[in-house]
């Protein structure tokens, strides 16, 4: 995880056959820019950083589904919960599953453990649009390719 | 027709806290209730979860955005009661 660069998940865990579930870790490293601020000799991952890792293992699995064709943009967190703090050298179990697929939109429930304990939950809502102009696919394809998504199965699913 | 619009008034009610006895079925939701489109998106996910459909919005959105439809046709309450009628009956069939 390279959270002051936005870098969440470190791997795609698993996504369940029926592209309704995903399996995420990031680990939450020694070291960032981010502790400088948050906070000066008491380091905690931000709250946002936490609701922007479920994002974004929301955000692969919605990729998933729908084979890159769109790019999914978070749009509403409902019912988001911090439980407890989270230093350095913790590592981040994340979960998402989707509740609804509709027109344009994916609302899913997602959440964040730390062995095994639920420590961040929340409801998200994506809308899911076409690719910006420029090279955004690109660079979310090479970075697919960083955390182990499953390209090839997810390709012939 | 009636049912419909009773379940839409309640949802548009419960999820942008307009008071129930505002929503007529000649209401536009965006000019006239000013739903804006993300609140429109919690709409969608109930009507779509009470009535077991999948509203179109990406084929409304691009009907009106080419100019082949107004957004009259889709967003007054009664011609989205009509819309919501027909993917039923069509989910049906």
């Amino acid at each position: 995880m390279r959270p002051e660069v936005f870098k969440m998940i470190d791997r795609v865990v698993a996504i369940d056959p029926a592209l309704n579930k995903i399996h995420c870790q990031g680990l939450v490293p020694q070291e960032s820019s981010i502790f400088e601020g948050h906070f000066p000799g008491h380091p905690i991952m931000p709250g946002v950083l936490l609701i922007e890792a479920m994002a974004q293992t929301t955000g692969w699995l919605i990729l998933a589904r729908n084979r890159f064709e769109k790019m999914p943009f978070l749009a509403t967190v409902k019912e988001g919960k911090l439980r407890t703090f989270v230093v350095p050298g913790q590592n981040l179990d994340l979960y998402s599953e989707v509740l609804h697929e509709g027109s344009g939109f994916v609302v899913a429930r997602t959440q964040g453990l730390i062995e095994g304990k639920l420590i961040c939950n929340a409801e998200l809502t994506f809308r899911v649009l076409p690719w910006p102009e420029g090279k955004m696919k690109a660079v979310v394809l090479k970075v697919a390719e960083h955390v182990n998504f499953p390209l090839t199965d997810i390709a012939n699913a | 027709m009636s049912s419909t619009f009773d379940t839409v008034a309640n949802i548009i009610a419960e999820t942008c806290d307009i008071p129930r006895d505002t929503i007529t079925p000649d209401s536009h939701a965006i000019d006239d209730l000013g739903i804006d489109s993300l609140d429109f998106l919690d709409i969608a996910f109930a009507i779509d979860k009470a009535f077991g459909i999948k509203l179109p919005l990406e084929q409304w959105t691009q009907e009106v955005n080419d100019g082949k439809a107004t957004t009259e046709q889709y967003f007054v309450l009664k011609n989205l009661c009509a819309r919501i009628d027909e993917l039923v009956a069509a989910k049906a069939a």
